[in-house]
This record gives C-alpha cells, sequence and structure tokens, in this order.
C-alpha cells in the first residue's frame, strides 16, 4: 500500500487489479474506442483542413460588390403598373460607391484579417498573332497576395506588379508563346489598351485559372477597365473563415452594398464539409456512448461480484461516500488509460496509414495534423466518461444494505 | 437477567426493550424479536446460543449496527444509537465494534497485512508505517506474522479465521461480535481459534460476544444468552471476579 495514496484509490487499483481479466478486456475495448475517434478525428481534420485551404487559399472569405442594376416597371399611376414585363438590364462594370469608406470601416473589424480592393474585368491579352480572352485582376499586392497566395504559385519571375507589370498563368504563357520579361498588348472592351511586361508565371494547379487569370496592378487595371479611382469589388478575410456568412450579412447591414460569403459561393463544398463534420461527431458520439456503456456493464458485474466484500467494508466502518468513490475511481481510471493506450494506437494507425496510402502522383492522401490538444481533451472526456459511467453501479455499490450484502 | 453481571466494570453495549419487526407496513409484517433487554460489560466473554430462526442473527445485526430496531433503545459504550444518522453510525460501528464471520470474509484483493490494517484504513484514509506495525503486532499474536504479505486466498480456512480475528482487533473495539466464527472448521482448527478468542478476550479486555451452535464451545464461554424464538430464555453468567482473577 502506498502511503501517499487514500483508501478509494488504493481499493480501486486492487479491484482492478484483481479481476485483471474484465479490466484488460474493457481497457481493450475503451482503447479501440478511442483509438477509432482518434484515428477518424486527426484523418478527417487533415483531409478537410487540406481541402479548405485548397479552397480557401485562393480566394477570399468575403466579397463585398456593387449591388446589381435593375429596371424598374414603367408606372401609369401610383400603385398601377403599366408593362409587367421587365427585362434584366445587362451589368456594366461599376466601381463599389466611395469604397475607401467602406474598406475602413471593414478593416476596423475585429473579425476582419484582411480587406484590400480589387478591379477586376475581362480583357483581351494579343501576342503577335495570338490571342486569348482574360481576366483582368488589378490589385495591391500586399493585401491581395495575403488572401491569395500567389507568390507560392510562382514559378518563374517575380510576383511583382509595377504599373507596366503583368502576372499570368503557365498555361496563358504556353498559348501566347511568352515568357518572363515578354511584352503582351493587353485590350479592353471600352477600346483601352496597353502593352505590359510578363514579370512572372505562376502555376495555381488548375488550367483553367492558369489559362485565363491575370494579375496586373490595381491602378493599371482601373485605367484599363475604365475605372478611374473605383474598385470592382472588396475582398476580405476573415480569422474564422465559418464565420463568414454572418459578417456578410453584417457587412451588408453596415454599408448596404452586396457582401458574398465563400459559404454561399462554395455552398455544395461546404455542405459537403459539413455533412462530414455532422457525421464524424454522430460517430465519436455512438463510440463515447458505446465506451461508456462497456464500463458501465463491466462495472455493474464487478458490484455484483464484490458486494460480499462491500459488505464486509460497509461493516468495518467504509462510508457510503468512500464506496461510491471507489466505484467512480475504477470507472475513471478504465477511462483514462484506455483513451491513452487509444491515442497510441490511433496516431500510430494514422501514422502507418499516412505513409501507406499515397496520391496517384505520390503526395500524401491528407497532411497528418496530430493536434497534442485532442489526446488531452480525449483523456479528460474519456475519463469522465468512465466516471460518468460508473455512477449508476458505485451508487447502487453505496446503497448496499450490508447485511444483505453480507449474507449474499 | 438484563444484567446478569457484577457492575463493576462499564457497559459495553445496553439492549432496552429492543423489537425488530420485517415487512413493517404490510401484511406479512412479523416481529422476530420482542423487547430484548441485555447488557454486556467490558472483558466479557459471551456465547449467544439458540436454535435456528430464533433470531440471533438479527439481534447479531442490531448490535453490530448494521440494521436498526424497530422500537427501544441499543446503546453502545453509553451511547444512544436512536438518534444516529447513517454516517454517525458507521463511525461508531468502525471504531467500537470488530466483526468475526463465520466465512471470514477477507478482502481477496489484499493481503494478510493489509486486511488487518483496513479497519484503521477506513478511519484514516491514508495507511501509514503505525498502522503497519499494529498489523504486524496482531498477526503476530494470531500466530500468523510469516504470513502477513501473503495474499489471503492463499492460506487455510483456519489460517484466513485467524486473520479476521486480527482484523476485528485492529481498532482496539470494545465489542467483537462473532457469528458461527468456528463453524466452517474442523475440530481442532476450531478449537484453535476459540483458544484464540479467548486469549485475545484475557489480554485486551475487549467483550466478545459469540453466536455459536456448538454447545461444547458455549460451555466454555464465561456467560450463555439463549434465544428461542425472539426472546432471551436463559442468561447464564459467571461471575466476573473469578474469570478476572484467570487472566
Amino acid at each position: 500500500m502506498r502511503g501517499w495514496l487514500p483508501f478509494e484509490w488504493i481499493a480501486a487499483i486492487r479491484f482492478l487489479r484483481d479481476g485483471w481479466m474484465q479490466t484488460i478486456f474493457i481497457l481493450a475495448g475503451v482503447s479501440m474506442g478511442v483509438a477509432v475517434i482518434v484515428f477518424m478525428s486527426a484523418l478527417l481534420t487533415g483531409i478537410q483542413a487540406n481541402f479548405l485551404n485548397r479552397v480557401l487559399s485562393a480566394q477570399a472569405h468575403l466579397v463585398l460588390l456593387p449591388p446589381d442594376e435593375v429596371a424598374r416597371p414603367l408606372r401609369a399611376a401610383e400603385g398601377v403598373i403599366q408593362d409587367a414585363v421587365v427585362q434584366r438590364p445587362s451589368q456594366r462594370i461599376r466601381s463599389i460607391d466611395q469604397w475607401q469608406t467602406v474598406l475602413r470601416q471593414m478593416r476596423d473589424m475585429p473579425e476582419i484579417a484582411v480587406a484590400t480592393p480589387v478591379a477586376a474585368g475581362g480583357a483581351l491579352a494579343v501576342r503577335g498573332e495570338a490571342s486569348r480572352s482574360i481576366t483582368l485582376t488589378g490589385v495591391e499586392p500586399e493585401g491581395y497576395f495575403r488572401i491569395v497566395k500567389l507568390p507560392a504559385s510562382i514559378v518563374a519571375g517575380q510576383p511583382r506588379l509595377t504599373s507596366e507589370g503583368i502576372v499570368i498563368g503557365t498555361d496563358l504563357a504556353v498559348e501566347l508563346g511568352v515568357g518572363v520579361g515578354d511584352k503582351l498588348r493587353v485590350t479592353t472592351a471600352r477600346g483601352r489598351d496597353a502593352t505590359l511586361t510578363v514579370t512572372g508565371l505562376f502555376d495555381l494547379g488548375n488550367r483553367g485559372v492558369n489559362e485565363r487569370s491575370t494579375f496586373v496592378a490595381l491602378r493599371t487595371a482601373q485605367s484599363l477597365l475604365g475605372l478611374t479611382g473605383g474598385v470592382t469589388s472588396l475582398q476580405v478575410t476573415l480569422h474564422d473563415p465559418y464565420a463568414a456568412e454572418i459578417l456578410a450579412r453584417l457587412a451588408h447591414g453596415m454599408t448596404g452594398i452586396r457582401a458574398d460569403s465563400w459559404i454561399r459561393t462554395n455552398l455544395q463544398f461546404f455542405t459537403a464539409v459539413n455533412a462530414q463534420q455532422t457525421s464524424n461527431t454522430v460517430i465519436r458520439l455512438s463510440v463515447g456512448l458505446s465506451v461508456a456503456l462497456g464500463i458501465a456493464s463491466v462495472l455493474v458485474v464487478s458490484v455484483v461480484q464484490r458486494s460480499r466484500e462491500i459488505g464486509i467494508l460497509r461493516a468495518m466502518g467504509a462510508r457510503r461516500g468512500q464506496i461510491l468513490r471507489v466505484f467512480l475511481i475504477q470507472g475513471g481510471v478504465l477511462g483514462l488509460l484506455g483513451s491513452l493506450i487509444g491515442s497510441a494506437a490511433g496516431v500510430g494507425a494514422l501514422v502507418a496509414w499516412h505513409a501507406s496510402v499515397r496520391q496517384a502522383d505520390g503526395s500524401p492522401l491528407f497532411p497528418l495534423m496530430i493536434q497534442p490538444q485532442l489526446f488531452v481533451i480525449a483523456a479528460v472526456v474519456a475519463a469522465l466518461t468512465g466516471v460518468l459511467a460508473a455512477m449508476a453501479p458505485a451508487l447502487r455499490a453505496a446503497r448496499l444494505d450490508p447485511v444483505e450484502a453480507i449474507r449474499g | 437477567m438484563a444484567d446478569a453481571l457484577a457492575p463493576s466494570e462499564p457497559e459495553v453495549l445496553r439492549l432496552d426493550g429492543v423489537r425488530k419487526s420485517f415487512g413493517v407496513g404490510t401484511p406479512r409484517e412479523v416481529e422476530v424479536l420482542h423487547g430484548i433487554d441485555l447488557v454486556l460489560r467490558r472483558g466479557e466473554f459471551c456465547a449467544l446460543i439458540g436454535p435456528s430462526g430464533s433470531g440471533k442473527s438479527t439481534m447479531l445485526n442490531l448490535i453490530g449496527l448494521l440494521d436498526r430496531p424497530t422500537a427501544g433503545a441499543l446503546f453502545i459504550e453509553g451511547r444512544d444509537t436512536r438518534d444516529m444518522d447513517d454516517a454517525a453510525l458507521t463511525q461508531l460501528r468502525g471504531r467500537s465494534i470488530g466483526f468475526v464471520f463465520q466465512h471470514h470474509h477477507l478482502i481477496g484483493a489484499f493481503t494478510a497485512a493489509e486486511n488487518v490494517m483496513m479497519p484503521l484504513l477506513l478511519d484514516r484514509n491514508r495507511p501509514d508505517a503505525a498502522m503497519r506495525r499494529g498489523a504486524e503486532a496482531l498477526l503476530d499474536r494470531v500466530g500468523l506474522l510469516p504470513w502477513m504479505d501473503s495474499r489471503v486466498g492463499n492460506l487455510s480456512g483456519g489460517q484466513q479465521q485467524r486473520v479476521a480475528i486480527a482484523r476485528a482487533l485492529a481498532m482496539s473495539p470494545a465489542l467483537v461480535l462473532a457469528d458461527e466464527p468456528t463453524g466452517n472448521l474442523d475440530t481442532k482448527s476450531a478449537d484453535g481459534v476459540f483458544d484464540l478468542l479467548r486469549e485475545m478476550n484475557r489480554t485486551s479486555r475487549t467483550t466478545f460476544l459469540i453466536v455459536t451452535h456448538d454447545p461444547r464451545l458455549a460451555q466454555r464461554c464465561d456467560r450463555v444468552i439463549e434465544v428461542v424464538d425472539g426472546r432471551i430464555v436463559a442468561d447464564d453468567a459467571v461471575p466476573m471476579p473469578r474469570r478476572i482473577s484467570t487472566s
């Protein structure tokens, strides 16, 4: 007997050791449950983070846009519509009204990480006989590159945006036959054109994007698109991407302009992420519940088996609280030990899986994201689950009538 | 009959008109003890005899504070137990009463020494060196010092009962209740265990109340209390001075 341990701990550990076969079986059960939870959580977190990173590293969480232009029906008199069929007008490129004020308002909000103006529109890139339609995006690099990680995707040259520089995708460069340092002519529908020097080539991993997207300095785009001093959108990233929808409504309320969140524009993806999270939670809860039931059933059996000993302990002066704690501690210890073994097994399985399963290009299927807090949470939750699961058998043990228990 | 011995020694146990009924408030209510009056004094060595179903075990459970009387008063070392709650009864039971059961009822997950230490551990909640020394001394007295670190499951029936006796004395209780302590042992072991109880009584002046069916053992006690149909029908006391002079 260890001097620093109180009676409850001594008895709980001895009872677990004495019924070693039951203890081993339930520990195996708890460990497997925790291993499944740890493995699945880490795997899904990794895959989700990977997807999310891919989606969110190429777009803003929130895009503020000028409101659509609408045509009003012709009215003959108050409340009398003369012509009910109204054709939707085409949407010309327009600037956000007083965008500097809106930008300041956005930057002042604590939830917002980055807010930057963008002037974008369609254009034609011409090089000799070849021409391709492009999306001309004028940006302030110091802000925009924090949203779209373009510098990380540069494969040649620099992501430098001078007033005469342009950064284009690798596929467009191939089609136009240009490289870094070459010039190409950009023409817009407004009839404005400029000859720009290719300063960098990027590869964003998507052929369509690499063919169409081009980046220039904000002033260059404003000039080409006929938006002197104006911008077509404000791109915003948030500290919490999942708060985008709330922030979109808030921004719309504050500024009156249209605010599209990434959740809305990627609704299908977000629905998939949500479904995955929900199924993950359901599986975790189910496994947790079965672990709890396993612990409870083993302890119920233990109480029945030890009822005479419990009666003897009560006869010798054991208080109800002491007996209660003996069994609660057993539940907690089973949960805690099971979670430690299970966490180790889960991580082992994850590492093995990560090493053995590869994508077609040889890269890992998912990033190995092992969060230490997951184990701490698993240990605490498992121990608490064990204690809660032990509550019913422990109460039963504490309430045993010593006379009946001793008689058996 | 309630106080058969000379009142020179302090009272350890007093029962005043103790009644016990089962199934109270139901059509099957039955009274098994009909107003028991009994006094046990310090150092007495008593046998409680009677046929099966006479109420001996019920009486022992009441005296051991494992159950409550339906009516009447029960005093342990002068303390009235009527108004005590469960926690107070448990504490009084742990400190003043030791139990020896027919089937020893040791805790199998612990060694002999740890079983002997158990009442002290329950009372003080943490083991210490003094507890261990106390257990060693008691096991030495019952002749089991070499087996002190053995798991109790590895001991013979007689040895286990000796451990149970040592455990019953661990808290130096005023009263030891023994329910058929030799009932499960062969004659030789039974004699050995009885002699040990007797010796403990002489050396520690602990009061013993032993339930037995064995008339041979009952005759070797100083006082024999006979219960029939829930009533004390005989209480033969041997005068205290003679017993004291032999100790």
